[in-house]
């Protein structure tokens, strides 16, 4: 029996689309090499001035470090939160869990610039009384970027939790093991890939995050994606062209060795 | 039982002090701001300016769902069915859009599509155009640019629907001497409508709330909703006609959602 596979027409408008998918990415590689201070093809002249501008000037520098500091914490934190939360559910399945998992998973859910005018209406009154976690400080973005990455961990490790045996921690507790002893000897050691891809997923969605952090920073604390934002919005900078060429080529390398890696597990299988 | 509590509460408490506790507030903002009663509602309703951004932003938005849905469609099919070399391909080509941040990708489409960009630079250059077409700074280029930052996630809806498809019934059709074209009009393509149903839903909710690339690519031409309730935070504070609109656009997408749910269950079953 031979497997159907698409035909010539469907392979011809496959290529379209995937030529529209790559067309911007491949279109800001030529607009980071040009001589100009704006948006433009190089004419003859290639210039790295953007690349070095992205080295020596010390704002990129320091919101590279704002992001990475939000995302690390913001990450670590939702992780935690979320991971008490899945193991409460898994080994207690309380009432009302389907309610409650709904509720936790509603920032992912509800459109960005609700939940943006929400945290910035929230940062704002936490501002009138500290200025640890408040509105433009590195405290309320973390607190911010928390709010929208927890969901994600929560349908991470969730899955996680779903794929491992119960029966190992039923062993356990018939064995007389303490909660704590269930939950740090037998349950977080099986799905420690499952915590690990979680907050991978946070970083990445805390590092990318734009829409909630323009409401809730203005000129205090700068996100790498909101200087890209600054740069865009009034003269359009081309240090973002050679930005975007670095992590787009970051980006392509990770999901190319993803691919790899699975092809030769495959192979490995079969 | 109290460790338990310890395990699932903080989560609770965190996201009911610092997102359902502000979004209640948003909610009594706009019944309250700036006067008691729902003023805020029936001007959100009834002022041709709001009206015009509400109805351009649905257009756009079965424009983009469309055209997502439709180029998702074409590559998911390659992806799950083709040879396995297409298929590592096809998957690359998705893959790696959708990782990619949507600022960098709202900036390919301008260095692709403004005056200096390289869509102009080549025309020009072949002699085809003498001035340069204004092709950021309008609708066409949020909706361009939409539809690229959505094709992803239509994507896995439909996978999953193709690949529940049972290849049993493929070759029971070829067999019958069914043409390609056929089989896939009158079989494959029925049989992955629950893909089609969940992806449209799926692209259109997420369109709806959308910020970043209309407020890049329209250039302030072609305001949103997201765009416009921005404005009335940032530009012309007018907090309770934000709030109104919040909870229009949430009680909205909460319905859809509502909707793909329902639909779902009833697949479950």
């Amino acid at each position: 029996m031979t497997k159907l596979h698409p035909g010539r027409l469907a392979t011809l408008l496959t290529a379209l689309v995937a030529l529209f998918l790559l067309m911007p990415l491949i279109a800001v590689v030529p607009v980071s090499f040009t001589s100009r201070r704006y948006l433009s093809l190089p004419d003859g002249k290639y210039s790295l001035r953007h690349y070095q501008a992205l080295w020596e000037d010390p704002e990129w520098l320091s919101s590279f470090l704002t992001s990475v500091q939000v995302g690390v914490i913001a990450s670590l934190l939702a992780v935690a939160l979320a991971t008490a939360f899945c193991i409460g559910i898994w080994m207690l399945r309380p009432r009302f869990s389907g309610l409650m998992t709904g509720f936790v998973l509603l920032p992912m859910v509800a459109p960005p610039v609700v939940s943006s005018l929400t945290l910035y209406f929230f940062l704002k009154k936490l501002s009138e009384w500290n200025s640890l976690i408040a509105y433009d400080s590195l405290g309320g973005v973390i607190l911010a970027h928390m709010v929208m990455i927890v969901p994600y961990a929560v349908v991470v490790v969730m899955v996680s939790l779903s794929q491992i045996d119960r029966r190992m921690d039923l062993a356990a507790q018939s064995m007389g093991a303490s909660v704590p002893t269930r939950i740090f000897g037998v349950i977080l050691p099986n799905i420690r890939f499952g915590l690990l891809g979680a907050f991978f997923l946070c970083f990445l969605l805390s590092w990318d995050e734009i829409g909630v952090t323009l409401f809730v920073t203005s000129v205090e604390t700068i996100t790498l994606p909101r200087r890209m934002w600054m740069g865009l919005r009034d003269n359009v900078d081309p240090s973002i062209a050679a930005l975007s060429v670095l992590l787009i080529l970051v980006v392509s390398l990770l999901v190319i060795a993803r691919a790899l890696l699975l092809m030769r597990k495959e192979r490995a299988a079969r | 039982m109290r460790a338990y509590l310890f395990l699932i509460c903080p989560v609770l408490l965190f996201l009911g002090g610092s997102y359902l506790l502000p979004f209640l507030g948003i909610m009594q903002l706009s019944f309250t701001d700036p006067e008691p009663g729902l003023g805020q509602y029936s001007h959100v309703l009834s002022d041709p300016l709001t009206l015009s951004v509400i109805w351009r932003t649905l257009r756009i938005c079965v424009i983009v769902t469309a055209v997502s849905v439709a180029a998702a469609y074409i590559i998911t099919l390659l992806w799950v069915r083709g040879r396995p070399l297409v298929r590592s391909l096809t998957e690359l080509c998705i893959m790696i859009p959708f990782w990619i941040s949507v600022l960098s990708r709202a900036f390919g489409w301008m260095s692709m599509l403004s005056n200096r960009g390289l869509l102009n630079t080549w025309l020009k250059d072949l002699g085809l155009i003498e001035t340069s077409l204004q092709l950021t700074r309008n609708e066409f280029a949020v909706i361009i640019g939409m539809s690229h930052y959505l094709i992803p996630f239509a994507v896995f809806p439909l996978a999953t629907a193709m690949r529940n498809v049972d290849e049993r019934v493929l070759t029971a059709a070829d067999g019958m001497g069914a043409s390609r074209m056929r089989i896939f009009w009158q079989v494959f393509l029925p049989m992955t409508a629950s893909g089609i149903m969940g992806a449209t839903l799926l692209v259109f909710v997420f369109s709806v709330g959308f910020f970043v690339t209309p407020a890049l690519l329209g250039g302030g031409q072609s305001v949103l909703i997201a765009e416009l309730i921005y404005l009335w935070i940032f530009q012309i504070p007018q907090w309770g006609m934000a709030a109104a609109m919040s909870v229009i656009l949430m009680l909205a997408v909460g319905g859809i959602l509502v909707l793909l749910m329902r639909r779902y269950g009833e697949m479950a079953k």
